[in-house]
């Protein structure tokens, strides 16, 4: 009894000081030392690559807000606040989700509840009045609440929406979101996607 | 074609796990590793033992317990002093008592069910010294407890069953630290972030928005949560995050991670017990129903979500409410399937916001033991228990004294089985029965109606078999919530692998009965059968009641909003 409280003390200290320590320390050590854009976070100078922003909230001079670049996915608040200075600290949901700033997370809204379809229909009206027929992307909230991609389909029915509000033709569009398809990885792992934020910044370069 | 391409790479890359991580562990158990020698020897003079010091199984089984004890208190000293302790760059405060212990109870379990979130919450000490120790140390324990039953079929009138301190340190330094460790660079070489540095802010010039990214050291915590079948992120969605489950590629190498161990510990069942065959039946056991019910998940998911079809939206199909555009539907409930039919509980998507049938799948995953493959160690310590009710159920149709590998399988093994058996369904439905009749119970779903009901079954079936996977609207960090989670845990764990322990005592005493003509085979397509249906009929038997008020009701309730 006393001899297994002893070892259980001795042990756990090793534990702590191995892998709690040296494990996790030898982790950051590699990993900054090997691939430190990506041990950061992926960071451009608008943000970082793997992390969805608030494109709804971008002002377009004489257009609806959000409508002169290619948005997300509505995650969290996004438009679903049909107020746009709601989210204005956020990311294209984000960092208020569930409430508590600053972290991840999902509606967690189950398949027949009133309040996902009031949300979900009240989406559909926000991106009908922008002129854009959505698909299921764009009116459902991702897992992670801050998913930084779209589908192709989902960037595609956002152009008769971006072109209007920028004057770049549908087919320069159509070319911008097909250059910035990357395909599944390795041609089969997960989906095939579009990252917001290099297709914006796609579309920005088109603007000058 | 993408997911059936991601099912043939699983296939063969498991298959490579299986004939070789499972040798590598026969051989690690049986003390035939050494190359870390250097690290082992000094561990077991400080702890003033060696390999040749064998303990019998009640010894073992004591070693175990204090050893959980002690981990739980440090544990939960560590969250609660976390204001006071370094690499805290967020200034985070104490940890509240409740959720202390709720949460150190979940991690020396091998639960990892959070009523935390992460990044908001835990100091970069708690990450690293609190929650990832025991996400490499409560794997060990597990995989140790399942080597001591398989040792039970192996040995031959031994009074001893094997040596706890050098087993878990066997297994610590020689299969979870060099797996994780190279895993780890592949995720963080993926965009997995890990740093010290704490959040950065951010405003883009592009749509004026300024914004917080949390980060730290999650890429070397993904990949040992995820090879322990742990399964509690960094983050408060866990792998849904795109820091730390950035791509294709490492969403696939997650499932990987997690279904390795409990895949290959049926070699080296096979192969410590003599008969590779023995090994294979267990195996043909897990894959048939983890086949299945990947199959019919990925079904039910790849459909339209109807709260989304209502709004009149539906092509393409899919239910993507609460998926990410990376991953994609059937992948999601691929891996929300692994997850839960393992140990592991890591989510890639909520699983609240899965179909009626695809919520169904995780839970009834759940419900059948987590045998399929199940935890490290204990997922085959489980299975074996099934396997050795399905050897007495085909000695009574053959009127024959039972037999498992030369065993006889006689009154006291069946008191263990089938204790080892029940203790799961019986606390998670007391417990169920308890929350849905007390006010601080019901308060804690956020849908309400059928899947409200599901939210709380969902959570506590979820801490009866340490999994951890949460349908995440639950408000668990209630002190209620807490506590009978803990109790949950604290039962679903020692309530199964003492009585495992005791078996693979009682076994490990016994002499081998020589095989006659008569002998019920229990490596044969016959005894697969039988043992699926034991564990089918246990899990869907027991639970089918409960069952039909969540899940399966809100999939009848067609075009109904609650």
């Amino acid at each position: 009894m006393l001899v297994h409280l002893r070892r259980s003390l001795v042990l756990a200290v090793i534990c702590l000081v191995f892998f709690g320590f040296v494990y996790a320390f030898a982790g950051v050590g590699v990993s900054q030392l090997l691939f430190k854009h990506q041990a950061d976070g992926s960071l451009t100078a608008n943000g970082s690559t793997l992390i969805g922003q608030n494109w709804a909230a971008t002002k377009c001079p004489g257009n609806p807000m959000g409508s002169c670049v290619f948005n997300g996915r509505p995650d969290d608040t996004g438009p679903y606040a049909a107020n746009p200075k709601d989210n204005v600290s956020g990311g294209d949901n984000p960092l208020v989700a569930n409430g508590v700033s600053g972290e991840s997370g999902a509606t967690n809204l189950g398949p027949h509840s009133k309040v996902l379809l009031a949300d979900t229909k009240a989406l559909v009206a926000y991106w009908h009045k922008l002129g854009v027929d959505p698909t299921p992307d764009l009116v459902t909230t991702s897992g992670s609440g801050v998913d930084p991609d779209i589908s192709a389909l989902d960037a595609t029915v956002q152009i008769p929406m971006v072109s209007k509000a920028t004057g770049i033709s549908p087919a320069r569009l159509r070319t911008l979101i097909r250059q910035q398809t990357h395909p599944a990885q390795w041609g089969f792992m997960g989906s095939s996607y579009i990252d917001v934020l290099q297709l914006n910044e796609g579309l920005a370069k088109l603007e000058k | 074609m993408g997911f059936f391409l991601t099912i043939l790479t699983l296939v063969v890359t498991l298959g490579l796990a299986w004939r070789y991580l499972g040798s590598y562990m026969a051989a690690v158990f049986e003390g035939r590793v050494h190359f870390l020698g250097f690290v082992e020897r000094p561990i077991y003079r400080m702890l003033g033992t060696s390999p040749e010091q064998e303990q019998t199984w009640k010894r073992y089984a004591g070693a175990m317990i204090i050893f959980s004890a002690v981990s739980i208190a440090f544990t939960y000293v560590i969250l609660r002093i976390q204001g006071s302790l370094p690499f805290n760059p967020q200034h985070f405060g104490a940890v509240g008592p409740a959720l202390s212990f709720n949460t150190a109870t979940s991690f020396v379990t091998n639960t990892n069910w959070q009523n935390y979130g992460g990044e908001t919450s835990m100091s970069y000490f708690s990450q690293m010294g609190a929650l990832t120790v025991q996400q490499f140390v409560s794997a060990a324990v597990g995989i140790a407890a399942a080597i001591v039953l398989v040792r039970g079929f192996s040995r031959r009138k031994s009074p001893t069953i094997g040596n706890f301190w050098v087993d878990i340190t066997r297994c610590l330094f020689y299969v979870l630290l060099p797996i994780s460790f190279i895993a780890g660079i592949v995720l963080v070489g993926q965009g997995a972030v890990d740093t010290l540095a704490g959040t950065t802010t951010f405003h883009d010039a592009l749509n004026g928005v300024t914004q917080t990214i949390a980060r730290g050291p999650a890429g070397f915590m993904g990949s040992i949560m995820q090879l322990g079948t742990n399964g509690g992120g960094f983050f408060n969605v866990d792998l849904a995050h795109p820091l730390e489950n950035p791509t294709g590629l490492t969403n696939l190498l997650y499932i990987w991670l997690t279904l390795s161990i409990p895949f290959a510990l049926t070699y080296t069942f096979g192969k410590m017990v003599g008969s590779i065959r023995h090994g294979v039946a267990l195996l043909a056991v897990m894959v048939i129903i983890f086949g299945v019910w990947v199959g019919f998940t990925a079904n039910a998911e790849h459909q339209n979500n109807p709260a989304v079809a209502a709004a009149h939206v539906y092509s393409p199909v899919g239910n993507m409410e609460g998926k990410e555009v990376r991953f994609g539907d059937t992948t999601s409930a691929l891996f929300n399937v692994s997850m839960t039919q393992t140990s592991d509980g890591a989510v890639d998507s909520a699983t609240d916001s899965f179909n009626p049938m695809g919520g169904f799948g995780p839970l009834s995953g759940m419900m059948l033991g987590e045998v399929t493959p199940g935890g490290t160690g204990s997922g085959l310590y489980t299975l074996l228990i099934y396997a050795i009710i399905a050897v007495f159920i085909g000695g009574l149709m053959i009127g024959r004294t039972p037999e498992f590998l030369g065993k006889k399988i006689q009154a006291r093994e069946i008191k263990l089985a089938g204790l080892g058996a029940l203790v799961m369904p019986i606390t998670v439905l007391v417990l169920t029965g308890l929350a849905v009749s007390l006010a601080v119970g019901r308060a804690g779903p956020l849908n309400v109606g059928p899947h409200g009901f599901s939210e709380i079954l969902y959570g506590l079936t979820s801490q009866g078999n340490n999994n951890g996977s949460a349908m995440a609207g639950l408000t668990g960090n209630t002190s209620f919530y807490n506590i009978i989670g803990a109790i949950d845990m604290l039962i679903g764990r020692f309530g199964i692998m003492i009585p495992a322990l005791a078996l693979g005592g009682v076994l490990a005493a016994k002499d081998v009965v020589p095989e006659s003509l008569g002998t019920f085979r229990t490596d044969n397509g016959m005894f697969v059968g039988l043992t699926i249906g034991v564990i089918l009929i246990i899990g869907g038997l027991t639970f089918f009641p409960a069952v039909s008020l969540g899940p399966i009701v809100e999939q009848l309730s067609h075009l109904r909003f609650f």
